[in-house]
């Protein structure tokens, strides 16, 4: 038995949603081995670093030629690691790729698969999320291989072990069997990306108008948090749709998520209510928002924004 | 183009969930379902890519027992050409692939289209399991999609951007928001669908992998402190520690 995780990079760099997965890998492990598999140029450094988070030994692909994504492709090497270290548990992040990725992996390796896991196996199976965030199911896989893909933010990362052994891998794919061709990557720069942030602060239609979302990207900026939006905001296109959270848009589950002049409609709270403190300014104290926020203010974000701002700029300056 | 879109059923996006008693399925008294919106997007994109290719069909199917009926005829007043249902109740995406993998086998499809996730079980997991049955590339969480010839250029959401891919069919896709703005029946529409073809089809196996043991609500929440907008300092200071998070 032994646990292998798939090292998700971005141009040779590994993210946090990496280090909760392969936290979670060596959690679940029982102090069976943890192998992680990386697939493109990385450094030894950020490779060996992986170790940190309890994978013993890293498989690396080096060659460039795999730096591009291509699912079928990406899934048949990780399906090959796990051949070759025996593994009976294989764990992804539940990011873009890992969302494409995971079930190719599991119908490769014939095993069940929990998608969006939020917690270890227990007696029940393993909690994830369904009906957009309104429940959850306790999920078997009766398989003896398992595939999980873990929800980003729903686990805590645990660094402080020691560095990782290096090896290179050679899988069962070339450069040949790519049936996708990447033509251009456009990276969202200097922007915290919505899906990974631990902080979001986020507009709704209570905002009036584009003009004032500078309210909403101060406030953003001062916490180093991403900034979202309610449906009718990026319909209206005051926002880019890439904004949009709830049902239709995306999920997220942040640490901190403050809402601002958004109503709480229960599509948007689809994609939202997993978030671990939500804070509500609304000036209606009838807001549906109150009813699942943690902390509230019944008041005019125009008068609430800068004066937040402000104290919070003074709090990260004391401390 | 030959095209097959995979529709599944769900709760409307108003419905306030729970759960039974022994907490092994939905509450569905009182539920209204419909076509996942996603498949409804997949299915509205399909038609566009079907009309703008001038020749093609678009088949819709499902994975369900006979309650799916309504909403797969709501996919022929649509537009799609026919439809299929597969007559199982579906427990597992697996079980799901594996059911419209073997249907689409040796079909001589182009396209495979599903939505990125059904907002019931949201895995996200039944295109990129067919996708591999089939051994086709995929792409997932689409924004657009243009054909030349056999050769689609698409753009996808990535984690931090967007991303342009090309790569020649046949394919599986999934649909997202942006992609286009679902079709709404029309009458004619709605009268066409009673002739199209609905075939109901027994399931070539039922193998499931996965099993749902218990479904549970989201813990109650403990009820919101109110901090007075006069007094914000006072809500940093609960952020900071009370909750511990900024
Ligand atoms: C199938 C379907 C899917 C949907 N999916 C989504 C989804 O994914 N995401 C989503 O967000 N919505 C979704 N919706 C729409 C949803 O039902 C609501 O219409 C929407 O969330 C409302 O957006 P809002 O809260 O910004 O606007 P409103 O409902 O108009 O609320 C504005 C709020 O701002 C408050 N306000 C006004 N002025 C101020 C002020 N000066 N200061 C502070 N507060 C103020 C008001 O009291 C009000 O509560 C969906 C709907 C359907 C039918
Ligand atoms: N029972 C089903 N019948 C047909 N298609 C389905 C079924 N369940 C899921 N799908 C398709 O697979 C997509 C992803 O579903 P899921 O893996 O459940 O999130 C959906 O958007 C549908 O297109």
């Amino acid at each position: 038995m032994s646990v292998l995780v798939y090292a998700e990079n971005a141009g040779g760099l590994f993210k946090k949603a990496t280090f909760e997965a392969i936290t979670y890998a060596f959690d679940i492990a029982g102090g069976t081995p943890v192998t992680a598999v990386a697939i493109g140029p990385a450094s030894n450094e950020e490779l060996q670093a992986l170790g940190q988070f309890g994978a013993a030994r890293v498989l690396h692909i080096a060659d460039s030629s795999f730096q591009n994504f291509d699912a079928r492709v990406y899934a048949r090497i990780i399906s090959d690691a796990a051949a070759q270290v025996n593994a009976t548990k294989v764990v992804l992040a539940n990011t873009y790729s890992g969302k494409s990725l995971a079930p190719r992996v599991a119908v490769r390796l014939k095993a069940g698969l929990v998608p969006a896991a939020v917690d270890l196996p227990a007696a029940n199976g393993i909690k994830r999320t369904v009906y957009s965030n309104k429940g959850f199911a306790d999920t078997i896989a009766k398989t003896s291989v398992q595939v999980i893909s873990l929800t980003t933010n729903a686990y805590k990362v645990e660094g402080g072990k020691p560095n990782a052994v290096v090896e290179v891998f050679s899988a069962s794919v070339s450069a040949a069997d790519y049936k996708i061709r990447t033509i251009e990557v456009k990276k969202v720069t200097g922007k915290i990306p919505l899906t990974e942030a631990e902080v979001v602060v986020s507009g709704g239609r209570g905002l009036k108008g584009p003009e004032n979302w500078h309210l909403i990207e101060n406030l953003a900026e001062t916490l180093g948090a991403a900034t979202a939006c309610s449906k009718p905001v990026s319909d209206m296109h005051w926002r880019t749709h890439d904004e949009h959270v709830g049902q239709t848009g995306i999920t997220i589950k942040p640490n901190l998520y403050i809402a601002v002049g958004i109503s709480g409609a229960i599509q948007h709270l689809a994609g939202v209510s997993g978030s671990k403190v939500i804070v509500a300014i609304n000036t209606d104290k009838e807001a549906p928002f109150f009813k699942i926020a943690d902390y509230g203010i019944v008041g005019d974000a125009f008068e609430v924004l800068p004066q937040l701002n402000n104290a919070i700029k003074a709090l990260k300056a004391a401390n | 183009m030959k095209i097959l879109v995979c529709i599944s059923q769900v709760p409307d996006t108003t419905t306030k969930i729970s759960f039974t008693p022994d907490g092994k399925a939905l509450n569905s008294a009182g539920v209204t379902f419909i076509i996942n919106p996603y498949d409804e997007l997949a299915l509205t994109k399909a038609l566009e890519l079907k009309e703008a290719a001038g020749s093609g069909s678009v088949t819709a199917i499902t994975v369900g027992d006979a309650s799916t009926e309504p909403n797969i005829r709501k996919a022929l007043a649509i537009g799609a050409d026919d439809a299929v249902r597969i007559d199982a109740q579906p427990l597992d995406a697996f079980q799901v692939a594996s059911l419209i993998a073997e249907y689409a086998r040796d079909k001589g499809f182009d396209l495979i289209f599903t939505g990125r996730e059904s907002i019931d079980f949201n895995g996200g997991q039944v295109g990129g399991m067919i996708a591999e049955l089939l051994d086709w590339p995929s792409v997932n969480v689409i924004n657009s999609i243009v054909f030349n010839g056999n050769k689609a250029t698409i753009e996808r959401d990535i984690d931090g951007g967007r991303e342009v891919v090309e790569l020649e069919t046949p394919m599986v896709v999934s649909a997202q928001k942006e992609l286009t703005e679902p079709r709404i029946p029309n009458m004619r529409g709605i009268m066409a669908a009673r002739t199209k073809p609905l075939a109901v089809l027994a399931p070539s196996n039922n193998e499931l992998l996965t099993e749902v043991n218990t479904l549970t609500l989201p813990p109650a929440k403990g009820g919101c402190k109110f901090v007075d907008p006069s007094n914000v300092q006072e809500l940093v200071n609960l952020l900071h520690n009370e909750a511990k998070i900024i």
